[in-house]
């Protein structure tokens, strides 16, 4: 049988809708759909007893919570001094040049989401990134690409 | 100095410390804790000197004492794991590895301040380790409640917000707000967490309780100097012959640490992350790595003559400018007008004694700002700006 439950249900439904839990629910969606939309936002409202606003005003504040439409692979390079210093604007070309989209972009088939992050904690390892919650380092631009190859020969 | 000797050194200096990740039986050192007085466990702790591991050095008896003072039943113990201080990545090695030193921390301050509820607020960058640290709890509080310690503990997940590292925009984030600090005081140790008395101490931090309670604070003290006491573990990264996480006693020059993990062309090092200071090559022999010269919460990023302070200090004012929570005005505005102040000077548009104004702001920031972010500002920008001053405009 389908599962008709919407993906806000099942976060409700796995942590509870006491405020607190607000993030937890809030990470869960943006786990398995990768953004917020409006209606999302809208029905998490409705559950938390909040105002709209008020939800967006949270999710709007936290980088990783994030309120336009993302691809299914968040690509986040570390922008940081040490990753920058290590060769970060190499990695980016090789990503742009490869997804054929621009920082910010997400790619037609909405595969590939590519954002420049800060710190993500691999500063001795750089240049570093995360792919969704994956991390990435020692980056190099063929190793980049290949690193991506694997994500689109995933179906 | 050779590269052999180099490593043969730096050995030295690892082994003079070995806490953290020397293998211990943890559940022992709880063990331990329970056998005695909770006031026993933090007379240990002021004992031993040990001062806060996350980069502000509050002596953390102190801090325990007043969470154990302060009136309510209901008080919680909370890890902080949101370690998002550019250069360092310390804490995530320790999660890795010694989960168990920190949890039995966090199990040997809730017994010594009541405490029966706990948290690990971990950074939304570090969400692959939220698994094995939610397993570890797990296991822990088993083991709590089989040795008759009323505290469970769990796994809390940020989202990529720097200012969430400031304790109470962590609580805020916790309780499903806007991480957005609060005013101080009233102080954690009193209203913390859903207003319950709270101990939040950094990662290190708890690992470094467990090791205290183990081999007792005489064997801390005797590591390093007067004011810094025992060892810290330092996050190197830049341009560094060596990178990566170490363990050393406080209280070396940073000429000491310099020759151990230079490149031999260092011009500068960042002490403390983007938030703390720039020392140059002419002050390395007397400045000392400890809360009687240059506190840091371990990040340690090298700098060669190839490199471009100016570069430097707008990448990191880029960072503040995006991670500043917006919610006091000298901070959100003064961060922006720092940016937009040095590249107007390296365009031309301003003269270089433009800096002079700026560096007036930077102060303001370090007077006005609510929390340590905009507060802490002033020590990159005016350290950078006064020794490399002509980076700046060329």
């Amino acid at each position: 049988m389908m599962n008709l439950d919407s993906t806000v249900t099942v976060a409700v439904k796995k942590f509870g809708a006491e405020r607190e839990q607000l993030l937890p629910v809030l990470q869960y969606v943006v786990s398995k759909e990768k953004w917020l939309s409006e209606d999302t936002l809208a029905e998490v409202a409705r559950v938390f007893d909040m105002s709209a606003a008020e939800v967006y005003g949270v999710a709007s504040f936290y980088s990783f919570l994030d309120t336009e439409a993302r691809g299914e692979y968040v690509i986040r390079v570390c922008r940081t001094i040490s990753c920058d210093m290590s060769g970060k604007e190499a990695i980016m070309e090789a990503l742009q040049k490869t997804l054929r989209i621009s920082v910010g972009e997400t790619s037609s088939d909405r595969k590939f989401t590519l954002l420049e992050t800060n710190c993500i904690g691999w500063c001795a390892e750089g240049p570093a990134m995360l792919v969704n919650d994956e991390a990435y380092t020692n980056l190099t631009p063929e190793k980049v690409v290949e690193v991506l190859q694997g994500y689109m020969n995933r179906t | 100095m050779k590269s052999g000797d180099k490593s043969k050194r730096l050995k030295e200096f690892e082994e003079k410390v070995n806490l953290i990740f020397r293998e211990t039986d943890c559940v022992e050192v709880l063990k331990k804790a329970l056998r005695g007085d909770p006031r026993a466990i933090i007379k240990e702790i002021i004992d031993s000197g040990l001062r806060g591991r996350g980069g502000a050095g509050f002596p953390t008896g102190i801090k325990w004492k007043g969470a154990a003072e302060a009136a309510g039943g209901n008080k919680c113990v909370i890890c902080n794991a949101d370690e998002g201080e550019p250069g360092t990545f310390k804490d995530r090695r320790i999660l890795d590895e010694q989960p168990d030193k920190v949890i039995a921390g966090m199990g040997i301050c809730a017994r010594a301040i009541g405490a029966t509820e706990g948290y690990i607020y971990l950074r939304g960058e570090y969400t692959f380790l939220f698994s094995k640290l939610s397993a570890k709890c797990e296991a822990w509080n088993a083991i709590f409640k089989e040795k008759g310690l009323n505290f469970r503990t769990s796994v809390r997940s940020g989202s990529g917000a720097y200012v969430c590292g400031e304790e109470t925009a962590l609580f805020e984030s916790m309780e499903g707000n806007r991480g957005e600090p609060r005013n101080k005081p009233p102080f954690p140790v009193t209203i913390g967490y859903s207003n319950l008395p709270t101990v939040i101490n950094n990662v290190e931090t708890l690992a470094y309780t467990t090791m205290i309670i183990s081999d007792g604070p005489e064997s801390f003290k005797s590591i390093g100097t007067k004011d810094s006491m025992g060892g810290k573990v330092f996050s190197v990264s830049g341009d560094a012959s060596v990178k990566g996480v170490f363990e050393l006693p406080l209280g070396m020059t940073l000429q000491e640490f310099v020759d151990l993990f230079g490149d031999s062309d260092t011009k500068a090092v960042q002490v403390g992350g983007s938030s703390g200071t720039c020392v140059p090559r002419k002050n390395f022999a007397d400045t000392i790595i400890g809360f009687e010269g240059v506190p840091t919460g371990g990040s340690m990023m090298l700098f060669n003559s190839s490199r471009s302070m100016y570069h430097v200090l707008k990448n990191y004012l880029e960072f503040f400018e995006e991670e500043s929570c917006g919610q006091c005005t000298p901070c959100r505005v003064g961060c922006q007008q720092l940016l937009k102040g040095i590249e107007a000077i390296r365009s031309g548009e301003r003269p270089l004694s433009y800096l002079e104004r700026l560096r007036d702001l930077a102060r303001v920031m370090s007077i006005a700002s609510k929390c340590g972010l905009g507060q802490s500002l002033a020590n990159p920008f005016n350290s950078i700006t006064q020794h490399f001053r002509e980076e700046i405009c060329y």
